[in-house]
């Protein structure tokens, strides 16, 4: 890539929104995701019985069911949400900068 | 010339099976009688998979449809074929035979494999889409001393790979050995060739059409399976679950946290190397570059993720439906397991199963569709081995030819004739070494072996990626400092566990059970941490005229990582 490029890409103020937002939008997600895997993980590791809790009285289902299946869900919904940025207002900034830059 | 080779293969490929018939029928006591309603429908995908290698070879024709498939994959397609390289048998029986055997840990073990795939998303999907061309060590080695970084590169993708590859071409035999009544060292040979075949001819495009079809059927039987579980319970959880309470040894315990996870450390030891490991294997990683742009390699992991956690959700239903419905079927377990009535005895639900509880969900099938469905299953666990093994067979030999041979050996002079040449001889090769190394380790214990794989991944090819995408100090030196020392510590400490040590090498403590000279049973706590701090430490005092040329070249990385201005050269098709 030439240098001319890089400079008028870096200089260029849609950049700098673009890799802020990015940036912080996407390490916000990642602390997301990995508070909720370490608090099961460590839930599992301190206090294994907390998610045998029954549901409900007499029921057999423990709370460790719904709150896995919750992660499971979680994980995917988070996936959508990053795609669901990044494919609409993400891209539109790239957009601009590369129509900008051609 | 290419059309006689695939049918004089197809021939080689199918007299195997007629000629099995009768020996097998007698038997060994392990092996099953011959099934031959598997055997039909698995040569039904055989074929099917060979028309589609056969199509793929006449359009594979540049060094990108080699590797890539020409970038001409859709997301939803990728996103499939991903999530068919992550559900391998080892996930689909294993997982569910953990589930039958200790109920919640194996919902633990799925949250584990499964919460990679988010931080693959946020960090690194569309970062490697817009960096690299055919291999993750584009990416690695983007900015720096490319015949150091390659090399470091090449060489943990090949040790995951191989561990990887040895656990599954073990597995495969001992499966179809199970399933289909063939002689292990035959069921070796059987995947062994057609994975070559597949990879050699059709290169990218086969193996990812083998994946989506394999992967498709894999989510309709387990579907059905799940779904028809469920009936039997009137679509209650609650009834299924209280049913296998009652009918499991461990009682209650298997609705909570077990002995799975022994202690807090190897818990988050064990966690780091899931979420980890998933962002840093090689035959997963190269899939990010056959999609069209960074648009469509994000849109592939959120398929893959929703796949890949709904199919965890069945493996979890299967597992637990079950210790309800397999205890009821005293013919699938060992004589020494059933009481005088002729009933399962209690204690002996889990101990007793015949074939192991590896073989859970393909009892499971029986007992509800009968030998039609058992068939059925049974194909698509081979279909599954096949088309994992011929993903990270591509992933091995793109590490040869493309890392080690065009860039490191021939420095980039190399033409593309030449290359592929090269990464097709390399398949074959890998081939060889996978079958060799599939019998020889028939009868050693392998369990540990996708355990070492995530672990070395996940402290030699994440940290190198995650450093040089997102960190501007990172020099060559760091990087190659840092991922060696994740490679040998993560390999050097699971050497010295308790798996390896006492289980694989024999060592007994005083007391005469397995020990292990180092108390962690997943290394990742340490050795990912190690390599990062080595990647800091080597590239914040290194103040070679090299490192130079590394800071520097960090800002042309970045703009082209945040914006794939420069990429549509890399990923021209």
């Amino acid at each position: 890539m030439q240098q001319d490029l890089i400079d008028a890409v870096k200089a260029h103020p849609r950049y700098q929104e673009l890799v802020c937002t990015r940036k912080c939008f996407a390490w916000n997600l990642t602390f997301l995701m990995l508070v909720m895997y370490y608090g099961f993980i460590l839930v599992i590791a301190f206090a294994p019985k907390l998610l045998g809790t029954p549901l409900s009285a007499g029921a057999v289902t423990t709370i460790g069911i719904p709150i896995g299946v919750v992660i499971i869900i979680s994980s995917f919904i988070l996936t959508g949400v990053y795609v669901f940025k990044a494919n609409g207002k993400f891209d539109d900034l790239t957009k601009a900068i590369r129509e900008d830059l051609q | 010339m290419k059309r006689f080779a695939l049918w004089g293969v197809l021939f080689a490929l199918l007299t195997p099976f007629m000629l099995a018939a009768s020996p097998a029928l007698s038997g060994a006591v392990e092996q099953q009688a011959l099934n031959l309603t598997a055997i039909y429908m698995f040569v039904a995908f055989v074929l099917a998979t060979l028309g589609i290698t056969y199509w793929a070879a006449k359009r594979t024709r540049t060094a990108s449809d080699f590797y890539t498939a020409g970038g001409g994959i859709t997301g939803f397609q990728n996103g499939l074929a991903i999530a068919g390289d992550y559900m391998s048998a080892a996930s689909f029986l294993g997982i569910s035979g953990l589930v039958f055997s200790s109920g919640y840990d194996g919902l633990i073990y799925s949250i584990g494999f499964l919460v990679g795939w988010p931080i693959i998303m946020f960090l690194i999907a569309e970062q490697i889409r817009n960096l690299g061309k055919f291999t993750f060590a584009d990416v690695s080695s983007y900015r720096f001393g490319q015949t150091q970084i390659r090399t470091m590169a090449a060489v943990s993708s090949l040790v995951v790979v191989a561990f990887y590859l040895i656990a599954q071409m073990v597995g495969a035999g001992k499966l179809i050995q199970l399933l289909f009544g063939l002689d292990y060292w035959m069921a070796v040979v059987i995947v062994g060739v057609l994975m070559m075949v597949y990879v050699i001819f059709g290169g990218m495009t086969a193996t990812t059409w083998v994946q989506i079809i394999k992967a498709a059927l894999l989510l309709c039987g387990a579907t059905f399976m799940a779904g028809a579980a469920l009936y039997h319970f009137g679509f209650s959880p609650e009834e299924m679950f209280r049913q296998a309470v009652e009918a499991h040894p461990k009682a209650g315990a298997i609705m909570s946290p077990g002995s799975l996870v022994k202690d807090p450390i190897n818990a988050i030891s064990l966690g780091l190397a899931l979420m980890f490991g998933t962002a840093g294997l090689p035959h997963i990683l190269m899939r990010f570059f056959t999609v069209p742009d960074a648009k469509e390699a994000r849109k592939s992991v959120f398929y893959a993720t929703g796949f890949i956690g709904y199919f965890y959700i069945l493996t979890f239903i299967i597992g637990f439906a079950a210790i309800v419905l397999l205890a009821q079927h005293p013919e699938f377990f060992k004589p020494a397991a059933l009481a005088a009535d002729g009933s399962v005895i209690k204690a002996q639900l889990v101990t007793g199963i015949n074939g192991g509880t590896n073989m859970v969900a393909i009892r499971l099938a029986e007992a509800i569709g009968g030998n039609l469905f058992l068939g059925f299953i049974s194909a698509v666990a081979f279909a599954t081995i096949l088309a994992v093994v011929s993903g990270l067979t591509l992933a091995g030999a793109s590490a040869i030819s493309h890392d080690l041979y065009a860039n490191v050996i021939a420095r980039g002079r190399s033409n593309e004739t030449t290359e592929i040449r090269v990464s097709k001889f390399a398949t074959f090769g890998l081939g060889l070494v996978a079958i060799g190394l599939g019998i020889a380790f028939e009868s050693q214990n392998v369990a540990f072996m996708v355990g070492l794989a995530f672990a070395i991944a996940a402290s030699a090819n994440f940290p190198v990626l995650v450093a040089s995408i997102f960190w501007s100090k990172m020099t060559t030196r760091g990087a190659l400092i840092g991922g060696f020392a994740g490679l040998i510590s993560a390999f050097v400490l699971t050497v010295l566990s308790k798996a390896v040590w006492g289980d694989v090498l024999g060592h007994v403590g005083a007391d005469g059970k397995p020990v292990g000279l180092f108390f962690l049973d997943n290394p990742a706590i340490i050795s990912i941490p190690l390599s990062f701090v080595c990647i800091w430490i080597f590239s914040r005092f290194d103040y070679s005229e090299r490192a130079k040329i590394d800071r520097a070249a960090f800002d042309a990385q970045r703009v082209r990582c945040e914006t794939g201005i420069g990429a549509e050269g890399a990923a021209s098709h």
